[in-house]
């Protein structure tokens, strides 16, 4: 493939690939993200595949391997265009029927359409889909549309337009100018004013500066970013590389969490294809702009999503935030002006340009503009990444797109934010999806993960399954995050186990306080927020577990008994069979019994059970 | 062998010690641990000290100072995963294997990782075999797993003892 020198040999290959794809009759979307992959798609592929070269159609059809939909829950997922049928929970013994019913005789598949959990009833058409049509899906969809393997499916779709139009016709300053008044604010936690860190970055002076994609997406229930540059590499980079035109970078580097292997392969290919047509190097479309890539592999420490730990570990440091007197746009890293954002905010870049800044800003609220991706998991019906714009309520996103509640059980909060945002009870669901909002209340959008959360879940292990991730992974550098947050879990672990006092909350609240006011680094700060929240919603709960030593969801094991209910028992050993701290006993038969002495609460013989007769009081 | 690896890991990263972390990846990778000898290798190579190199391993999670078990059975602790109960399967691990999380059986065969969130979030709970993701786990799932690996050693040291 010749190298895209100037802007004209991009526009002559994207009318290329464009006229080469007019032969194609239907396109095979299947998707081979890492939640359908759990659910074995590459059998399904494997399938297809095979099917197509069977009947000779391979030539016709189009099978394109993409990235993640968004649906993870009903993976694995095919969709055929141009009519988009979608179907659900696909087999590798499905292939056969899809290629001769569907895509030979134009025949609907009952069996693996997708069913509406709400009203009960088929869809054949991904867009009327109640999960995806009530989202407005600006960076997913485009999902669809690219194998992110492919740069000329990017091509296909308007890729490296906006490279090429910012090179050509704008100067940095105008750049910048059209992400301020986007209103683009950073996607990964802080909410930062994206053309301010630009143009602070741009006016730092040095010959020397740097742009870095964080992809460290380390937030636990939070998975958009790695959707994202596992599923369409090539918008993030563009992303960079219009962000270091701006301001004036030569290098970059993605980094990214290791866990993610599929993300770092996917990146990587995608560098190493850009250089290959002059994307990235010298030059780029007959410019004076040098830019270059690499890709660096995070070493799986939470604390590295702070920007200045992820720059001391960019160069081949231990992790550890330094004080940010001088921010990292000035003194970054190498001590170099850097300019530091998130995945979904270099993939916002590309339609900020090509669509404008106004289209960007017209979406949301007033301080959140546009959309953001939002990784729906819990206890909830559909769960997966769906894309809102800003301003929707968690009450469309939990109960409209969410379908609410499973196992005839009822929602009573949220997590969002990850560890350092907090709880929201139902009652603050009118609240709608903004920086702003969401932090007065007591949370934060964080990366978008929302976690929902219903009867079953305990907000006061909730705090210490908080605490001890944060104790876990606090660098331990500055001692108010290190002992703040020991003390904390010790708390509440107290209370968790049934010996916790009255007194201990006050306590609890001033430590927080304390370790909030006096941390170093964003981890710190936030730290004591998950316990701050379940505190002021759910106050109740803790009182509960210290006045009455009861865990009302039935989940803090010091608290709660495994019982056999007699109704439902029928004495086939099952249970006894897996219980190796020997604490079920009974005849063959006959109802069996728990000693409670015994019992480790482990829950085997309860998931074993095929009759539910293992309850838990 | 293995030193013939780790030079080839070694090789382009001469006096950059900047590249600490990406080459202890590809050990990690190559080898499934960090071993002793390639820490001081790698320190004189990079130009990094000893210690410099031994704190940024026992820093970052992806590095192991022992080799894992065949099978690392990874419980996924991410908060979807831990509302739908992920601590039930990190107990079933735990009582079935008789080992806690980070360690290796004694045969050799087994080790338990309790990871922060493996990004699957919407298939929660997770359990992953050596990297296989196992969706929508449940305590007996596990259980199963587990039993039908140590069934599956047990059956491959018969036949090679009937072989011998």
């Amino acid at each position: 493939m010749p190298r895209l020198s100037t802007r004209e040999d991009l526009e002559l290959m994207e009318k290329r690939i464009l006229h080469d794809m007019k032969k194609i009759n239907k396109t095979l979307i299947v998707c081979g993200g890492t939640g359908c992959r759990a659910s074995r798609s590459q059998g399904v592929i494997e399938a297809l595949n095979k099917e197509l070269l069977e009947h000779k159609m391979d030539s016709k059809i189009h099978l394109r391997v993409t990235g993640c939909h968004g649906f993870c829950e009903q993976g694995p997922i095919v969709v055929i265009e141009p009519d988009n049928t979608f179907y659900c929970h696909v087999k590798p013994e499905d292939a056969h029927d899809i290629v001769i019913k569907t895509l030979l005789n134009d025949e609907i598949i009952n069996k693996i359409l997708y069913t509406d959990p709400v009203s009960g009833e088929k869809i054949c058409k991904e867009e009327e889909i109640p999960f995806y049509h009530m989202q407005d899906r600006q960076l997913l969809y485009q999902n669809h549309k690219v194998n992110p393997l492919s740069i000329e499916d990017y091509i296909s779709i308007g890729g490296f337009s906006a490279l090429s139009r910012v090179i050509n016709n704008m100067s940095p300053e105008e750049i910048i100018h059209e992400i301020k008044v986007s209103g683009l604010r950073g996607r990964g936690g802080g909410g930062f004013p994206t053309g301010r860190k630009w143009k602070e970055c741009r006016e730092a002076p040095s010959d020397e500066k740097y742009i870095i994609c964080n992809a460290d997406e380390g937030d636990p229930g939070a998975y958009m970013d790695r959707c994202l540059l596992e599923g369409n590499p090539y918008l993030v980079l563009e992303g960079m590389m219009i962000g270091a035109y701006a301001t004036g970078a030569q290098k970059g580097y993605i980094y990214v969490r290791n866990e993610y292997p599929l993300a770092v392969k996917h990146a990587r290919h995608a560098v190493q294809r850009a250089r290959k047509l002059g994307l990235l190097g010298e030059n780029v479309f007959g410019s004076s702009f040098t830019f270059d890539v690499d890709v660096a592999r995070g070493g799986g420490a939470f604390v590295c999503g702070e920007s200045t730990a992820l720059m001391a570990s960019l160069e081949g440091k231990v992790g550890e935030p330094r004080p940010k007197d001088v921010h990292t746009v000035i003194d970054g890293l190498w001590h170099k002006p850097t300019t530091l954002n998130n995945v979904e905010t270099w993939a916002n870049i590309p339609s900020i340009i090509l669509k404008g800044a106004k289209w960007f800003a017209s979406k949301g609220t007033k301080g959140s503009k546009g959309t953001k991706i939002i990784a729906l998991t819990g206890r909830i019906k559909n769960t997966g990444l769906v894309e809102v714009a800003m301003g929707t309520t968690i009450n469309s996103v939990v109960f409209g797109i969410g379908g609410g509640a499973i196992d005839g059980k009822s929602i009573k909060a949220v997590q969002t934010g990850g560890p350092s945002g907090g709880c929201l009870p139902v009652d603050k669901f009118n609240l709608p999806i903004d920086f702003d909002v969401l932090y007065e209340a007591g949370s934060m959008i964080g990366s978008g993960g929302v976690v929902v959360m219903d009867e079953s879940s305990c907000m006061v292990d909730v705090a210490k399954y908080f605490l001890e991730f944060l104790q876990d992974e606090s660098c331990g550098m500055c001692t108010p995050c290190n002992l703040g947050i020991d003390r904390m879990l010790e708390i509440v672990t107290d209370i968790t186990e049934g010996h916790g006092t009255p007194a201990q909350l006050n306590l609890l609240e001033e430590l927080a306080d304390t370790v909030n006011q006096t941390s170093l680094c964003g981890l710190g700060k936030t730290a004591a927020n998950p316990v701050l929240s379940t505190l002021n919603y759910f106050r109740k709960e803790y009182e509960e577990h210290i006045n009455n030593k009861k865990c009302p969801a039935c989940v803090c094991k010091t608290l709660i008994e495994y019982f056999i209910d007699s109704e439902k028992c029928t004495g086939c050993s099952a249970c006894m069979h897996v219980c190796i701290h020997e604490a079920i006993s009974g005849n063959k038969k006959e109802v069996h019994i728990i000693d409670p002495v015994l019992c480790q609460k482990c829950g085997i013989c309860k998931s074993e059970c095929k009759f539910e007769a293992i309850r838990v009081k | 062998m293995e030193s013939l690896q780790l030079k080839s890991i070694l090789r382009d990263r001469i006096s950059q010690p900047h590249q600490l972390i990406e080459v202890l990846q590809d050990i990690q990778e190559s080898f499934g641990y960090i071993p002793e000898d390639s820490m001081r290798e790698i320190s004189t190579t990079l130009g990094t000290p000893l210690i410099e190199v031994y704190r940024v391993v026992s820093f970052y999670k992806a590095f192991k100072l022992k080799p894992s078990g065949k099978y690392t059975i990874t419980i996924c602790n991410g908060t979807a995963c831990h509302v739908r109960g992920a601590k039930l399967l990190l107990d079933q691990a735990v009582n079935q294997l008789g080992i806690q999380s980070g360690e290796v059986t004694e045969d050799g065969l087994f080790s338990i990782e309790n990871v922060n969130c493996l990004g699957a979030c919407a298939l929660g709970p997770i359990a992953s075999e050596n990297g296989t993701i196992g969706h929508h786990m449940t305590p007996a799932k596990l259980r199963k797993l587990i039993d039908l690996l140590h069934t599956k050693e047990k059956e491959k040291a018969k036949n090679a003892s009937a072989k011998h």
